[in-house]
């Protein structure tokens, strides 16, 4: 395996009593594209600022491209491409003046960064907007501008805090398309997402994060194979039973889960589950068998579900 | 489109780190002046409002207050006519009021409304870097207000000293050291409670009014005068006057108001930048 671009171990940031990250350890190799699962609160967004290098570590190992972002913050950031969680593009400037403006600051020269800019705006694309207002954008629009942006400096590694929070399904599929095409170049992406099914999408290894800590790490496919069974069956009883028939599903599948709104039985032959549940004289509202996701598995791991 | 594709060759040699620690080398010399380029670019949005100020401002003040006001009072003040008494006073404030439009709203909204400021950091910029570059931007916005004005005031007739084109120079000083403290204010707002309206009506407005803008602060009774000797805009106004017409002051008041004025823009800057910092790298 090619050395690491980065290195964390052993990660720890504290708010003065609060560990916000607590003892967090990984490593990302070139061309890898690394996720970060967790809820909200989860210490994500303060990992990714200190792997930014804008936010000091309290203790423990980091290093970024071979450097230490405490002493070479700025030769790091000059190599990242940064997509923050909230899109902070200056709605005072024109489209692609925000692209021209952002690459000033990697240095790059005024000729190279206009030719730059109406390539990354093709990528985004965005060119029939160059001369809008930012404000003026949708949504998805002002993601795909913020990415273009962070690619302005041709990046070693793209961050990517959250990348489709907010954004409508069709916007968000637009942008798995773009992030895709990077991944496919060969850009190192590390993502944070509270979203399993973009995890899965662009992920080819994750760590499952909460409380600031690791629960788990691997592949999406290994991740489920190993906390979760192939298939799921989720039951609706309506929510003041489902507790109550809970307990007539002993020895159903390989594991119960009994969550607010629903019965899951994680089983790996899912329709085979549910007809020796209607045999049982059970009558469900509503049934469906479906493959275990990272949910399940975050499900497990935590007991409580990735989106409250 | 070319991304990293270097990075994506098993075995490559990454990452190449001489090469990576010259990538910082330039954003950390120049880093102040792409600030302050992006500032300037993000002017043009309001270049037809900079326009009108710049020229309508000393029309405004200068013919109202140094012509229409020195009608009235047609008596000279401190060796000096009206106008050529208020002249260096309204200069200083024109500079005051270029550093409260920029430095208020903009340094808020720059933390929070559009948080630019975050995605410069994110960038190879220095929060210290940051402030450098907002103060150059203000200073190119604020010189040639300045300078307009002056020219406006020669015009008028209220520069009868040759040293009165320094007098830019010192309500320059003046305007940037307002600036930098009400920066280092600004940064330090989370929740915009109508900070920036307290600040313009309870800072800007008495500062203003108890400078010696209008009268010498020693028409003032004893228990006010204190806000002239504090205020940097009355050392400001003082220093345009030894300025622009020769208003006699000892000189070791005049060292006075310029090591002030100075260590009134450094306090700000300092505070400034550490505000920067906390907020930034938290």
């Amino acid at each position: 395996m090619p050395e690491a671009v980065i290195t964390a171990s052993s990660l720890v940031k504290k708010y003065k009593d609060f560990a916000a990250v607590d003892g967090i350890s990984f490593e990302v190799a070139p061309g890898e594209s690394f996720g970060l699962l967790g809820p909200n609160g989860a210490g994500k967004s303060t990992t990714m600022r200190m792997v930014g290098a804008v936010s000091t570590r309290t203790s423990g190992a980091l290093s970024i491209l071979g450097l230490d972002p405490d002493e070479y913050g700025p030769e790091i950031r000059s190599q990242l491409g940064v997509v923050p969680q909230a899109d902070n593009l200056d709605s005072e400037l024109r489209v692609r003046d925000n692209l021209i403006v952002y690459g000033r600051y990697f240095g790059i020269p005024r000729r190279q960064i206009a030719r730059r800019a109406d390539e990354l705006l093709e990528f985004a694309q965005l060119s029939d907007r160059a001369k809008s207002r930012v404000d003026d954008l949708s949504g998805g629009m002002k993601r795909r501008l913020t990415i273009a942006r962070a690619l302005v400096n041709d990046p070693r590694i793209l961050l990517l805090d959250e990348p489709t929070t907010g954004l409508d399904p069709q916007a968000r599929h637009i942008l798995w398309d773009r992030l895709f095409r990077l991944k496919e170049q060969g850009t190192t992406l590390v993502l944070t997402t509270h979203y399993m099914d973009e995890a899965e999408q662009l992920c080819d290894r994750l760590v499952v994060v909460d409380k600031g800590t690791i629960m788990a790490e691997g592949s999406p496919s290994a991740l489920i194979r190993e906390y979760s069974t192939r298939e799921v069956v989720e039951l609706r009883f309506g929510s003041d039973r489902n507790a109550e028939v809970a307990a007539q599903l002993a020895g159903v599948g390989d594991r119960i889960e009994v969550l607010p709104d629903r019965i899951l039985i994680y089983s790996d032959n899912g329709e085979a589950e549910l007809a020796a549940i209607i045999a049982r004289g059970l009558t469900p509202i509503t049934t469906l068998v479906r493959r275990s996701s990272l949910e399940d598995v975050f499900l497990r791991l935590t007991g409580r579900s990735l989106i409250e | 489109m070319s991304a990293a594709t270097d990075s994506a060759i098993p075995g490559a040699p990454v990452p190449d780190l001489v090469e990576g620690r010259r990538a910082g080398r330039k954003p950390r010399r120049w880093g102040s002046l792409y600030v302050a380029e992006h500032k300037i670019l993000a002017m043009r949005a309001y270049l037809q409002t900079l326009v009108v100020t710049i020229l309508g401002n000393p029309l405004l003040y200068l013919f109202g207050l140094g012509v229409g006001l020195a009608h009235l009072i047609n008596a000279p003040v401190g060796g000096a006519s009206y106008l050529q008494f208020v002249a260096p006073a309204l200069l200083a404030s024109a500079a005051v009021t270029v550093s409260a439009n920029e430095l208020t709203y903009p340094v808020i909204a720059g933390f929070k409304w559009n948080a630019i400021y975050f995605g410069i950091n994110a960038a190879p910029i220095s929060p210290a870097q940051i402030v450098n570059g907002i103060v150059l931007a203000v200073l190119v916005r604020m010189v040639p207000t300045v300078g307009v004005y002056f020219v406006f005031m020669l015009v008028f007739g209220a520069v009868p000293s040759a040293l009165g084109v320094l007098s830019i120079a010192s309500a320059v000083l003046t305007g940037i050291s307002v600036g930098l403290l009400i920066m280092a204010a600004m940064s330090r707002v989370v929740d915009d409670r109508g900070q920036p309206a307290l600040i313009q009506r309870f800072g800007i407005m008495p500062m203003f009014l108890f400078s010696g803008t209008f009268f010498p602060i020693s028409h003032l009774p004893i228990y006010l005068q204190w806000i002239g000797w504090v205020s940097p805009l009355w050392h400001g106004t003082q220093l345009g006057r030894d300025l622009s017409y020769g208003m006699a002051e000892p000189a070791w008041l005049v060292i006075v108001h310029v090591l002030y004025l100075v260590a009134i823009a450094i306090v700000g800057w300092l505070l400034s930048v550490r505000t920067f910092v906390r907020r930034l790298n938290k």
